[in-house]
């Protein structure tokens, strides 16, 4: 391998691994507060779309930014309602969150039809409309911005006290509920920006359910990572490695003429996932009190 | 007036699922259709003609079997995310063993292609379920692992092991004649076939294991309270191992209805989110088995109706049947909703008292 492609290689998985570590983060805020996000992928969904929609309504007067900043906007609003049913509602996390994606798997092609009059793709952004590595970097920002608020700031303390007692947290004085309602918004921006990095800085439009499973992979992430950012975003990093070894050696033939069934190399952050969580790799723990809805008194 | 009150609670999950439906049909006018004419289509495609009527049935057949799976894993207090996967092998292990032996006599064949669906089913839903009892790992987060490691398994089997050249898409070979289910006539050529009745027998079955049999109620009693039944000689492990490999087998049975009565074949990517779907039929049942089958019932006739939408009217497609399917578990399982209802009827006992 010379030098060249090893750049290339680099590349395609630092920016790969660039939606996956914002919802792995998103993930991360809304997890370690206690409310289970199995709605990571129906966000980023909502945020591809939505990007794509401003980028193309402000092209060349800051597409991109524009685009992110719906991304995020849409997001928030689309993660601020799972938060009303979870935490106000007290509706079940996983089956709300199931509801979730299905909702953003509908309402994506529903705006894209009457918008675009096409249930399948945006039209394609042209490419000083796109971002080539700002996302990536934020991304990376993130996950040491999050690592050291967890650490040093007495949000990422409350947070991780949400998670873990939240009756303690409230006798300390803080609002369990409104904490965790901010943690899932925040969750729900991330991982718009993740689903944004998706459709405006590594392809050029929206297509129909182009998440492809990318938030239930952050989740297994953020799993990986011990429910840690920095942890995460190694995962991140590994799972990308993973996903682009694949993609490279799709249909190459090795063995004797015969190409590589790549299936095996797609299941590796699964099977990892549930391998760690069972403790037979490393020991990953959950947040306790992660799915259990909080009464105020 | 208790009693009253008692019904109306009885009653919440269907007044919750009609506020989700109205509220959905209700979006549509974004789109600038009329939801009257909505609903017209919805239902003339969904029961419109024996054919429409037969196609509702062939969707509702899979819906009996994921809404059962997540039903039963819920009575041992289990989520079962992962019944998309299951359905996929129950369906994958019937198309190989359709393949590999053609020479099975006629009247064996479907039985052992029955098992097949079965046992793969129930294999895959095992596994998170041994996790869950002797790792202590999630089971949710397991389950939904296992349906991309399952999509992994069925795209290399069928794309490198028995792969149909011939085919556009990426599906198997056919299986053996013997295997396949005949369809009924009276429903215009939709591929109704045995599986139907099969669903409806699994469905008394269930109910039957549930609440007759020992081995039922000590499955139920896990989920209803796990130290208890532990106090009184039940393990719990046992029992959650059990009930996930239930769930998976009814998981799988989904390949009845299509590997043998429609496809003839394994084809990538057959389901369209029944395994997931599968959950709001469990949860407008109430989590029990029920009410699987009227549940089952509507949503495959949303999952019909919804299907003529796409040239029927100008603005509004298929996908509609997702919001809709979405919004019915959102107010369905929104259980703070219904506050006021609970406070209406406090709020009348203490006037009651006051005066």
């Amino acid at each position: 391998m010379n030098l060249d492609s090893l750049l290339d290689f680099s590349s395609a998985v630092l920016r790969g691994m660039t939606p996956i570590l914002f919802a792995a983060l998103g993930g991360y805020l809304s997890e370690r507060s206690g409310v289970i996000n199995i709605a990571l992928e129906g966000m980023m969904l909502i945020g591809s779309f939505f990007g794509v929609l401003a980028a193309l309504s402000f092209h060349g007067s800051g597409a991109p930014w524009m685009g992110f900043l719906a991304a995020g906007v849409a997001g928030g609003i689309f993660a601020a309602l799972y938060g009303l049913f979870v935490i106000r509602y007290r509706a079940n996390q996983i089956v709300a969150g199931t509801a979730m994606n299905l909702l953003a798997a509908g309402l994506t092609p529903f705006f894209c039809k009457i918008v675009f009059d096409s249930t399948g793709n945006t039209p394609s952004l042209p490419l000083e409309d796109r971002f080539q590595y700002f996302p990536m970097f934020l991304s990376f920002g993130l996950a040491f911005g999050l690592h050291w608020m967890s650490r040093q700031t007495p949000m990422g303390l409350w947070i991780s006290f949400a998670g873990e007692n939240p009756a303690a947290l409230a006798t300390a004085g803080i609002r369990v509920n409104r904490l965790r309602t901010w943690a899932v918004i925040a969750s729900g921006v991330l991982a718009g920006w993740g689903g944004a990095s998706l459709s405006i800085c590594l392809s050029s439009s929206f297509s129909r359910n182009m998440t492809a499973g990318r938030g239930f992979m952050a989740l297994a992430a953020l799993i990986f990572g011990k429910w840690r950012p920095l942890p995460a975003m190694g995962a991140c990093l590994f799972f990308a490695i993973s996903d682009t070894v694949q993609m490279r050696l799709q249909g190459v033939p090795v063995f004797g003429g015969q190409p590589i069934p790549v299936e095996f190399i797609q299941m590796i952050p699964y099977v990892a996932t549930m391998l760690i969580l069972a403790g037979w790799v490393g020991q990953s723990r959950a947040p306790k009190s992660l799915g259990l809805p909080f009464h105020q008194g | 007036m208790a009693s009253l009150k008692i019904w109306l609670i009885r009653l919440r999950p269907i007044i919750a699922a009609l506020l989700g439906l109205s509220l959905g049909i209700g979006i549509t006018a974004l789109a600038g259709e009329s939801p009257a004419h909505v609903v017209a289509v919805l239902v003339k495609s969904a029961l419109g003609s024996p054919y429409d009527l037969g196609m509702t049935l062939f969707y509702t057949t899979p819906l009996v079997f994921t809404g059962l799976s997540v039903a039963m894993a819920f009575q041992c207090g289990l989520f079962n995310i992962g019944a998309e996967g299951q359905l996929a092998m129950g369906a994958l292990w019937a198309a190989v063993l359709g393949i590999v032996m053609p020479g099975l006599p006629g009247f064996v064949a479907p039985v052992f292609a029955v098992l097949a669906c079965i046992l793969g089913g129930a294999a895959w839903g095992a596994i998170p379920g041994w996790l869950r009892a002797k790792r202590g790992s999630h089971e949710v987060i397991n389950t939904i692992m296992m349906n991309f490691v399952s999509a992994g398994v069925c795209s290399y089997v069928t794309l490198y092991v028995f792969r149909n050249t011939e085919g556009q898409n990426p599906e198997t070979l056919p299986i053996a004649a013997a295997y396949q289910l005949s369809q009924f006539s009276s429903f215009g050529g939709a591929p109704v076939s045995w599986a139907l009745i099969l669903a409806v027998l699994v469905w008394a079955g269930c109910i039957v294991f549930l609440r007759k049999t020992r081995l039922g109620f000590q499955l139920m009693s896990v989920g209803e309270n796990e130290s208890a039944a532990e106090a009184s000689g039940i393990s719990s492990p046992k029992m959650r191992i059990l009930a996930m490999a239930i769930a998976g087998g009814l998981a799988g049975l989904v390949g009845v209805g299509e590997v043998l009565g429609n496809a003839h074949k394994f084809k990538m990517g057959f389901s369209a989110d029944f395994g997931f779907i599968g959950i709001a039929v469990a949860l407008l049942a109430r989590g029990r088995p029920e009410g699987v089958l009227p549940s089952a019932f509507l949503f495959g006739a949303l999952h019909k109706g919804t299907a003529d939408l796409d040239f029927e009217t100008t603005h509004v497609t298929r996908e509609l049947a997702l919001i809709l399917q979405a919004l019915v578990i959102l107010s369905v399982s929104a259980d703070g909703l219904w506050d006021w209802m609970n406070r209406i009827g406090v709020k009348k006992r203490t006037g009651k008292a006051a005066s």
